[in-house]
């Protein structure tokens, strides 16, 4: 009888048609694509992209080169020399970090003491020379001034889970 | 058309046609229209493929191309252009000539089998006795320019193709031939116009319902002999990186995909021939609507509905099954498929020999 059934199956085709019917019911459903450059998908305050070297909101630097983060990056991607600065505090004079050793992991934002060194939400960018992969503290510290209100704001909206 | 062409226009290209002799006049006349039905077939390949990725796209929940030109259907010229600037690399230990020859083997007998197709009730570019054989034998040469195509690459991965897509095509081969049997014996005729002109007079007279498991085996047949999605192992991307035609690149694969989107086409045609009654209007049943209604009337639309439809049938196939497995295939063509034709046809045979049923 089983066997009868399994012939009967075979020949109407009866499985290959539930395999159709269920990609032409997909057909008709709306497509889930975002049409990238003109719509994003939505971003969480915690996204891990770019980096950036922020200040206090007197101009200072904020990062005291302590090296945590050179310690902690499991890429080895952050490299940091230090000396007195004019002022007589500890300050970095050297601070980079290759973008292509970088696993955008977030562990340097994590073992910062100052919220000094952070990812920022930037994820759409682009190197057209050798070399650019590696971002000085200038540039660092530029993005960091440029997006201030964009980082201050993520960084609020996630403190009271940090 | 007077408003189109201007008058002295008209006059010359008259005097000159009369000044033809009969027999180069019908030598024009059939130029022109084979160039018209080709350069049509050509075009509709163009958007076959784009046709391809939207219903595949849109199965899969995407949108498919959608960047060039409006709704994207540009895509199919960019596509062409970029194959045709590219550099055709002929590998070097490679038998020059069978490999450019090749690709022409799997288009031109694509293309040629449209002269016995009625597109219309009085047009047919080859109005032959024979068109069923024509058909056949045409549809069995592109095998060729598979085989040689692999062969003469001179690369294991595209003579493994060529062996597959070879023993798969002549073994789906049978099973067409078989089922078409059942057709010829249907329609009583091998010209396909008659074969058409039989299937007259409603969607109870088309050979869908009479000859439906031969449809079925037909229309699968025509999809393992284009090669197509789930029977693409001649291709097999993931296996054998493209098949018979890994070596081909520009001009030379453009050949080959013209080849393969002119098959499918040319299936879905001779589908909606053999079963669907071709010209025949979908509602020449529905006396109510009066003598000579343009809904009854045969009409080429018909035809190309029917076409688009199995086409899409085609994408709808690619977009839902994974691709058999060597001997499934086999066994699927020589185990299932010729056993089942077979008993048709007796059954068939049996039939109208005590004249009952649709044949008497």
């Amino acid at each position: 009888m089983s066997k009868l059934q399994s012939y009967i199956k075979t020949f109407t085709m009866w499985e290959l048609w539930q395999g159709l019917s269920v990609t032409l019911r997909n057909m008709f459903k709306p497509a889930v694509t975002v049409h990238y450059p003109e719509e994003k998908a939505p971003q969480s305050p915690r996204f891990r992209g770019l980096h950036a070297l922020r200040r206090y909101p007197n101009g200072e630097e904020r990062c005291i080169a302590c090296k945590l983060c050179e310690a902690v990056c499991p890429a080895l991607a952050i490299t940091i020399e230090s000396d007195v600065g004019e002022d007589g505090t500890r300050r970095t004079t050297r601070y980079d970090i290759d973008l292509f050793k970088c696993i955008y992991c977030g562990f340097c934002e994590e073992a910062c003491p100052v919220d000094a060194i952070v990812e920022t939400r930037i994820h759409e960018y682009h190197m057209e020379e050798p070399g650019e992969n590696i971002m000085t503290k200038d540039k660092l510290l530029a993005i960091g001034d440029k997006y201030d209100a964009m980082i201050s704001a993520d960084k609020g909206a996630d403190a009271k889970y940090r | 058309m007077k408003a189109l062409i201007p008058d002295f226009v008209l006059n010359a290209w008259l005097s000159v046609w009369g000044m033809l002799s009969p027999l180069m006049q019908y030598l024009v006349e059939t130029t022109f229209w084979i160039m018209v039905v080709m350069i049509s077939v050509i075009l509709s390949v163009a958007f076959t493929t784009y046709f391809e990725r939207k219903v595949i796209g849109s199965m899969q929940g995407r949108i498919g191309p959608n960047r060039v030109g409006p709704l994207g259907l540009g895509q199919p010229f960019a596509d062409v252009i970029k194959l045709l600037v590219k550099e055709v690399i002929i590998p070097t230990k490679s038998n020059r000539f069978l490999f450019i020859i090749a690709p022409l083997l799997t288009l031109i007998p694509a293309l040629a089998t449209w002269a016995v197709i009625p597109l219309t009730d009085t047009f047919v570019i080859a109005n032959i006795d024979a068109g069923l054989l024509y058909v056949l034998s045409l549809t069995s040469v592109g095998v060729y320019g598979v085989i040689l195509a692999g062969w003469a690459s001179n690369s294991k991965y595209a003579l493994l193709g060529a062996m597959r897509s070879a023993a798969q095509i002549v073994a789906y081969e049978i099973a067409m031939g078989f089922a078409l049997v059942g057709v010829l014996m249907a329609a009583g005729s091998l010209n396909l116009g008659v074969i058409t002109e039989a299937q007259s007079g409603g969607f109870l007279d088309w050979f869908l319902l009479p000859l439906l498991p031969l449809f079925f085996v037909y229309f699968i047949s025509g999809v393992a002999e284009t090669n197509r999605a789930p029977f693409d192992v001649a291709e097999g991307e993931s296996e054998i990186v493209a098949g018979f035609h890994v070596e081909y690149s520009g001009v030379a694969f453009v050949l080959f995909f013209l080849g393969e989107y002119a098959n499918i086409i040319l299936i879905s045609a001779l589908t909606s021939i053999f079963f669907l009654g071709g010209y025949n209007s979908f509602f020449e049943g529905w006396t109510f609507l009066g003598e000579g209604h343009f809904l009854r009337e045969p009409a080429l639309l018909w035809l190309i509905i029917k076409i688009c439809f199995f086409i899409f049938v085609f994408f709808w196939l690619r977009a839902t099954f994974p691709r058999y497995r060597y001997d499934q295939i086999m066994r699927l063509g020589w185990k299932v498929f010729i056993p089942v034709t077979i008993v048709w046809i007796i059954a068939e045979g049996v039939m109208s020999w005590m004249q009952v049923g649709p044949w008497a």
